[in-house]
């Protein structure tokens, strides 16, 4: 075997590779292509599912049947992304940088509702921000708030959970990549002239970028598919895709629907991301790292 | 130290006056006046953690003095901030900024002062044509090895003709080899450009070849201010004579006989340095470089101070041949004789032969008491 190896260098990398490989194929390949398989079916659970091309019309359909569903999706992703963006970086950036012998404790804090399950700090926020919750009722009460005024079953409390639940993941990789930064070049900045303001935009943030970039995308690919938050904290007005595949596969067994749905979606998430890394700049995000 | 503060003149650049440096209840820098003249290469030098690099800083601003003033040109910019100094830095890192070109990197100063367009790439070009890096203006950092990017550096700082360089040794990184280079490199772009250099560095040598003046730092402040010569050919302190190059300290009773010290060692010898050499104080001692020094048989007759001993140690080292003499007392002498006469080395003096040790009191130096403890 070694031997063989060292004949055929090239193949090295492969055999490093194949358990990797494996498990790709067996659980996202197959599954993958029995999902496209299941939106090109015709028919119900009781006369049963008979396959074939021209059932691809299920595509077009279902997009304009649920177009709203899937734009609210979009919608309340990007907002997600930024508003946990615009919240992340101050924080990451206190914590890289002015934390002293807090980082560790302010770290332990973000990830800390990690340990509880994701279902049950959801439904946790729905009692705090239930109408006549702890937050709302007692402003109510005193009469800050209209008696009507509600918070739940808005696109803000999806939009909130939203950003709630994948918080961390956008403070962690912006953390990271501006622990790495060397303080040093931030004083070579000034040095040469720059401000405060300006060697944070010249030299902080450029090299910030990869984590902005990792932070975002680790927010808005889970947020595109979310349905817990929308079930929820939501109502009727703010289904989104998600509530939409699950209940046309568990609730109503429209399989072809529901498959033709998640493909449309992971197409459209992986256009999203692709657009995304151009608009940044890979190069960027090279050097950023290097 | 030299305490006194000299008039300002014009033509200095960088002041400190007792400039203090507190870390905590640890002192950094301990009370530093000096005047750097404009257009001087000028150095910092001394053992590792002495204060050099807080010197700096505090004069590029980036480290604000406990107490103290520092002034640029005549102006207080003791609590100016780095970006409105008209001073920059070469750091001992280098700090490129490895997301921006070499172009980018070397602008970037430029860029910050409102300078644009042609005149951005015209002096962007001269200042890689000075430091000899024409051609790699679109590379990133991370594709120059170490002496390009010390260049890239110099090249960064140089391109805003500031009115002082401050270099925290830019050399450090690089071997041996490119790092002569480099210095005889630097001390050629200083002379071109006539910027102020403010050089820190613990290499003794190297300060010595690139200097025009040196302070010799201990413990937070200088011992001694003078040029390499001086400083080789009379330090006034034991460390600075210890510190810059080799010396033989001979220490004992002090006394004054006419127009010279005098040192009894333990031994009953008595040493002499002329008076004009400078200050023994009351407890000083007479010192004395190793190749001043002149090894003669035993019984030979010579002029000056004498001391006699036996050989113990010798090394060959090509230009010179290096020996290690014990005299009476367990003191030891380094001795150092440049291979002139000798072809091979079996003329060399030879572990266990005796010999005697001469040299003419005026070749000697005098250290004064030593300042701290
Ligand atoms: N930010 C700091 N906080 C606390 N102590 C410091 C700090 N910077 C320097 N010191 C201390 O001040 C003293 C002088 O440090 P400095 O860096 O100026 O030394 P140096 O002469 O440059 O040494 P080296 O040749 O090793 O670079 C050292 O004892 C160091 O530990
Ligand atoms: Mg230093």
């Amino acid at each position: 075997m070694i031997a063989f190896l060292r004949r055929r260098p090239g193949l090295l990398p492969l055999l490093l590779l194949a358990p990797a490989i494996a498990w790709l194929v067996a659980f996202y390949v197959y599954p993958a292509i029995q999902m496209l398989q299941a939106s090109l079916w015709s028919g119900t659970l009781e006369t049963g599912f008979a396959f074939s091309w021209a059932n691809a019309a299920t595509y077009p359909e279902a997009l304009g049947r649920y177009s709203d569903q899937f734009l609210r999706s979009i919608l309340y992703a990007a907002v997600s992304t930024v508003v946990c963006l615009a919240l992340a970086f101050p924080l990451a950036y206190t914590i890289a940088y002015r934390a002293g012998r807090f980082r560790t404790l302010l770290l332990f804090i973000v990830i800390a509702p990690f340990f509880t399950s994701f279902l049950l700090r959801v439904l946790a926020w729905k009692t705090v921000l239930g109408d006549d919750g702890f937050l709302l009722g007692p402003l109510k009460s005193i009469g800050l708030l209209p008696e009507e005024f509600r918070i739940l079953a808005t696109p803000i409390a999806v939009i909130f959970g939203i950003s709630y639940n994948f918080f961390p993941f956008m403070v962690l990789p912006i953390y990271v990549s501006l622990e790495k930064i060397d303080r040093r070049l931030v004083e070579a900045a000034k040095d040469l002239y720059a401000g405060p303001a300006r060697a944070f935009q010249r030299i902080t943030l450029p090299l910030a970028l990869p984590g902005v970039f990792a932070g975002s995308l680790l927010v808005f690919i889970p947020a595109m598919g979310d349905f817990v938050n929308a079930e929820l904290l939501g109502s009727v007005q703010t289904r989104l895709i998600g509530n939409v595949i699950q209940s046309r596969f568990l609730v109503n067994n429209d399989y072809p629907t529901a498959a033709a749905l998640s493909f449309m979606l992971m197409a459209g998430i992986l256009a999203a991301v692709f657009i995304y890394a151009r608009v940044l700049g890979t190069d960027e995000l090279e050097t950023g790292i290097g | 130290m030299s305490a006194e503060v000299k008039p300002r003149v014009a033509d200095v650049d960088v002041r400190l006056v007792n400039v203090t440096k507190m870390f905590g209840d640890q002192t950094a820098v301990d009370g530093i006046t000096l005047d750097v003249s404009d257009g001087e290469f000028f150095t910092l030098l001394g053992p590792s953690g002495c204060g050099k690099t807080t010197t700096l800083r505090m004069i590029g601003g980036f480290e604000q003095p406990t107490s103290g003033l520092i002034e640029l040109k005549g102006e207080d910019v003791t609590f100016l901030p780095a970006h409105e100094r008209d001073v920059n830095t070469v750091f001992q890192s280098y700090a490129l900024f490895p997301h921006l070109t070499i172009f980018e990197n070397v602008a970037f100063g430029l860029r910050r002062s409102g300078i644009k367009g042609d005149e951005v790439t015209r002096r962007v070009g001269e200042a890689l044509e000075l430091v000899q890096l024409i051609g790699y203006e679109k590379r990133k950092p991370a594709q120059l090895s170490g002496g390009q990017a010390q260049r890239v550096a110099l090249a960064r700082a140089l391109v805003n003709r500031p009115a002082v360089l401050l270099l925290d040794e830019p050399l450090g990184a690089l071997d041996l080899k490119l790092r002569k280079q480099m210095g005889i490199e630097l001390k050629r772009i200083q002379r071109e450009v006539g910027i102020t250099f403010i050089y820190v560095t613990h290499d003794q040598e190297e300060a010595m070849t690139m200097s025009d003046r040196i302070a010799v730092m201990n413990k937070g402040h200088y011992e001694q201010l003078a040029g390499p010569e001086t400083l080789y050919e009379r330090p006034t302190t034991r460390f600075v004579a210890s510190f810059v190059g080799a010396s033989n300290l001979l220490e004992g009773k002090i006394g004054s006989d006419g127009e010279s010290w005098t040192v009894t060692l333990p031994s009953g010898d008595v040493v002499r340095a002329p008076k004009n050499l400078g200050d023994i104080g009351t407890g000083g001692a007479i010192g004395v470089r190793p190749e001043k020094l002149t090894l003669l048989e035993p019984g030979q007759e010579s002029k000056g101070n004498r001391l006699d001993g036996t050989v113990v140690d010798t090394s060959y080292l090509g230009v010179l041949t290096q020996y290690t003499v014990e005299g009476a007392g367990g003191l030891r002498l380094l001795v150092s004789e440049q291979n002139v006469d000798r072809t091979t080395r079996s003329d060399t003096w030879r572990p266990g032969e005796r010999v005697a040790l001469t040299w003419k009191p005026e070749h000697g130096f005098v250290v004064g008491d030593s300042k701290s403890a």
